[in-house]
């Protein structure tokens, strides 16, 4: 689907791209139907509580330093100014810089869902842009604005004249997508759309852009591609203004995470021409070594990465088949984002430990180039099946599976999960850092990580033993699809 | 109007959920967009019995906002109370279906017959932050599911205080004001924290009265109570931290109780002695360092800026700088409040300013003359400014980054030395 950079909205994942959030049976059934084109999602009549795409889009750009984020809503909706805050304070501290990204809201009350409030936005904006002189404005909506109609595209335009740096209106109704990963897709939009130039005339460059969530593993990302000869620019986290608008340059991009990386690299390709490294994730020594040698046929470096891969496979791979040798038969649950959930229950076959049911938060039928998610079709080349279901963490759901099945270990990548997995006597592990199982190194760092959560389960046992859970029953007695339906 | 909120320190309306949350084994059914929940919860200290993800939420979509979501709501709540084992469910409607005219009363009142109770309370986000939340909730519980009581419990006394969450010290506190009010042989009623719940909540009619210790959040709950329940209330605004202010306290619970005098000033001075103990065993600390002036600003909600400007200037003889009030207070609350202020030893005065708007607080700071090394007690927000100053900050209100507290509180003689020991466990770190 092409990219309209033209204007300001964007297409939310279930539309763009036909994406679900409701779904059980298995991964060849869910991977057959997707490839065919048969694949609907299904509703429920019962949820939990999951995530807003708000916090996807302005999480990602308020790590961009010394830019303004004006949350246009009610003091909930900007609320994760306080974390923005905390988070842009550590990360830059982290890294030995400084940010002085500003979040703020406009705390909307009653009447100006009924009188409307842009005169009010307008002042703010101003006024947020003289206090701080930051280096983009970033305008969000929010559900209450969205629905009551303040046109904030027309604000953007009007104060345009009167600011001169990049500002773009950020369209952040919650009620739009139930995939949260549609924010990613608006962040990307809002950078394309007002930070992103042309590549300048003969600019030659070694750079690559690598989008990931909070660079954990830059100092030996960097490392690692000195001996190929290029230069990662991380994205957004630390990222400034002035590197973003010349993402056009770069030789390539690249991301940790297909939920996280796929627009704004079709969108480079697409518009400037810049490849996107298609190819499973770094997660895992498969993974990792395909991808680097997708890298290297991108950008004419195969030789060096040939290299660079025999010398680590020598240091790493005995120490890592023998660690397998504690984790062979071992099952295990897994929940996560689609970008993490078929990528890791691939290392988890690699590392000989059984998957037996895998939850994707949401699954994406096709990327934005028409094609299956290269993690899906790495799995079912390789002849690999097991139980799948999607829901957008749907808790209730997760517990009903680990009281059937009752894996050896649980694995998430979300806040809030691991907790109740834990209470129900499952070891779990939280795959929180990105880089968790990024190549050989932490590949075998993960591995031992899973040796020894399941090693000492006192904690587990303790905390299950003295646990009462807020299940019923009856809930136990369902089916997990029980309140699947149907979208009509 | 729509204004500039730089630096947030408070959530919308329906952060009640928190309020919620903190009363045991009960359950906020959210009719709301799918995020709010993640969005109004805190990072730690939120995996009890229910966590935000189990919180039931209607996770409107745009097919709703366009043709309501009364269908939603009705099989989220009939579901819910098949899945989900709680004493009592609590329906909080957050923006949207409050904006499309849902009725969610209606579709509430349709569980009243269920096993269990099933209320309503509207708090979309606009219509005020989640201190006006906290009190839409309370205010269910007395409007839809209390009933006037003819039997009385003798010293029966129910203990509202701040904010669950937005108070970092909700448990500890609420638990220590317990602690203090049994002393003086009454008998404490809350409904927040470990096993209090719905037995609690049944027993609020049968108190002999409800007792008020915030500025002035609640009262309009007490109100109400009075109103509905005939349980009349003292109303004493003032946190009471270290020995000062909770002598002050006792004495005026005493006397709204009929405690017997001589009871009261027993319990008083055995508290006050061992705090005076303590405090002169530190008083090298207080008077022999280099690094703690005289001056201290705090940035906070009413309570905390009230409560430890009280007790820092009473009790440890420091001298208010400007204070601030971020929980954007009703108007009609803020003179009474300012001259709480004025009610100092000595005849000191604190200047206190009602301000939302971060940047302006930290302009403030940044002028004000604190003779040396400010001490800032404040939101986390404080930090870097107050490091830029090279003062001192501690991180006592809303948002909480700096520190963990599971149980511990402020409140009393016991929160006064806990506050001291925060106080210089940061100032200790410097050369002394």
């Amino acid at each position: 689907m092409p990219i309209n950079l033209n204007n300001s909205n964007v297409a939310t994942r279930e539309n763009r791209i036909g994406s679900i959030t409701g779904y059980v049976g298995t991964l060849k059934d869910l991977a057959t139907q997707s490839e065919c084109g048969t694949l609907k999602g299904c509703s429920r009549c019962f949820s939990q509580s999951s995530t807003c795409l708000s916090s996807c889009a302005l999480g990602q750009l308020c790590g961009i330093r010394d830019v303004a984020l004006i949350h246009h809503g009610p003091a909930g909706c900007s609320v994760a100014a306080a974390g923005a805050y905390y988070m842009s304070k550590v990360m830059s501290k982290k890294r030995g810089v400084t940010s002085d990204t500003v979040y703020v809201g406009t705390d909307m009350n009653e009447n100006d869902t009924i009188f409307g409030s842009t005169e009010s936005l307008r002042k703010v904006i101003l006024e947020v842009y003289n206090r701080y002189h930051p280096k983009a404005i970033f305008v969000s909506s929010s559900c209450a604005t969205g629905i009551i109609g303040e046109d904030i595209d027309s604000i953007v335009d009007e104060v345009k004249p009167e600011i001169d740096v990049p500002i773009v209106a950020v369209h952040c109704e919650g009620f739009k997508s139930r995939i949260w990963a549609t924010g990613f897709d608006i962040s990307d939009h809002a950078v394309l759309q007002s930070i992103v130039q042309p590549p300048r005339e003969g600019v030659k460059t070694n750079k690559i852009n690598f989008k990931n969530f909070f660079e954990s593993a830059r100092p030996e990302i960097i490392e690692i591609f000195k001996r190929f000869d290029l230069e990662p620019v991380f994205l957004y986290c630390n990222s400034t203004v002035e590197e973003l608008s010349h993402l056009s340059e770069s030789i390539a991009t690249t991301c940790i995470c297909g939920t996280l990386g796929n627009y704004l690299g079709n969108a480079l390709e697409e518009k400037y021409g810049v490849p996107y490294v298609r190819s499973i994730n770094q997660c895992g020594i498969e993974g990792f070594e395909a991808w680097l040698r997708e890298i290297g046929k991108v950008t004419g470096r195969s030789e060096k990465i040939e290299e660079y891969i025999a010398e680590q496979r020598a240091v790493y791979m005995p120490q890592i088949e023998e660690v397998k040798k504690e984790l062979q038969g071992l099952t295990a649950v897994l929940g996560m984002g689609p970008g993490y959930t078929f990528e890791v229950s691939r290392v988890l076959t690699e590392l000989g430990i059984k998957v037996v049911w895998a939850l994707a938060w949401h699954y994406d039928k096709k990327y934005e180039n028409g094609d299956v998610p290269p993690s899906m079709k790495y799995l079912l080349d390789n002849d690999i099946d097991f139980e799948a279901s999607v829901a957008d963490q749907q808790n209730y759901e997760v517990m009903n599976i680990l009281h059937k099945y009752k894996p050896d270990m649980y694995l998430s990548r979300h806040p809030g999960s691991t907790v109740w997995a834990i209470k129900n006597g499952t070891p779990a592990i939280y795959v929180a850092d990105e880089y968790m199982i990024f190549g050989y190194k932490h590949t075998l760092e993960f591995a031992k990580t899973i040796v020894d959560a399941i090693k000492n389960r006192s904690f587990e046992e303790n905390l299950a033993k003295r646990s009462k859970l807020p299940y019923t029953d009856w809930w136990y007695q369902q089916n997990v699809d029980k309140f699947l339906e149907e979208v009509k | 109007m729509a204004k500039l909120l730089d630096k947030q320190r408070y959530k919308c309306a329906l952060g009640a959920m928190q309020t919620v949350q903190a009363i045991d084994r009960a359950l906020p059914i959210l009719h709301s967009g799918p995020g709010c929940a993640q969005k109004l919860s805190e990072n730690t200290g939120s995996s009890g019995y229910f966590s935000p993800n189990i919180f039931p939420c209607t996770s409107i979509n745009e097919k709703d906002v366009v043709f309501g979501g009364v269908k939603k709501l009705d099989s989220t709540i009939e579901n819910a109370l098949k899945v989900i084992d709680a004493d009592l469910y609590i329906v909080l409607t957050g923006c949207i279906p409050e904006i499309v005219g849902d009725d969610s009363g209606e579709v509430v009142s349709r569980y009243e017959d269920a096993e269990k109770p099933v209320l309503y309370a509207p708090t979309a986000g606009f219509k005020g932050n989640n201190f006006k939340g906290h009190e839409q909730v309370v205010d269910a519980i007395v409007e839809q599911y209390l009933k006037k009581s003819d039997e009385k419990i003798e010293g029966l006394v129910n203990i509202w205080a701040d904010v669950p969450y937005q108070d970092l010290f909700w448990l500890g506190n609420i638990r220590e004001l317990e602690k203090l009010i049994s002393e003086l042989g009454l008998i404490p009623n809350t409904i927040f924290g470990y096993k209090r719940g719905i037995e609690n909540i049944n027993k609020i009619p049968k108190a002999q009265f409800n007792l008020l210790v915030s500025p002035w959040v609640g009262l309009g709950n007490m109100k109400k109570m009075e109103r509905k329940l005939g349980i009349p209330y003292l109303h004493y605004p003032t946190l009471p931290i270290g020995a000062t202010e909770t002598s002050k306290f006792l004495r005026a619970v005493g006397e709204f109780a009929g405690v017997d005098k001589d009871k009261v000033e027993a319990v008083i001075s055995e508290h006050e002695d061992y705090y005076y103990y303590l405090i002169g065993r530190y008083a090298d600390l207080f008077l022999e360092n280099r690094v703690i002036n005289k001056q201290f600003t705090v940035v906070a909600d009413a309570q905390y800026s009230l409560g430890i400007t009280k007790f820092l200037v009473n009790d440890l003889g420091l001298v208010p700088a400007k204070q601030f009030i971020t929980d954007d207070t009703p108007k009609y609350y803020r003179d009474k409040i300012a001259e709480e202020f004025k009610k100092l030893n000595f005849g000191i005065e604190a200047d206190v300013s009602f301000e939302t708007d971060g940047y302006k607080i930290h302009e403030e700071i940044k002028t004000h003359d604190y003779h040396g090394y400010p001490l800032v007690l404040g939101g986390y927000y404080e930090k870097e400014v107050t490091e830029s100053l090279k003062g001192n900050f501690l991180n006592v209100s809303w948002p909480h980054q700096d520190k963990v507290v599971f149980d511990d509180f402020y409140v009393g003689y016991t929160g006064g030395i806990r506050l001291i020991e925060d106080i210089y466990t940061v100032a200790v770190q410097r050369f002394n």
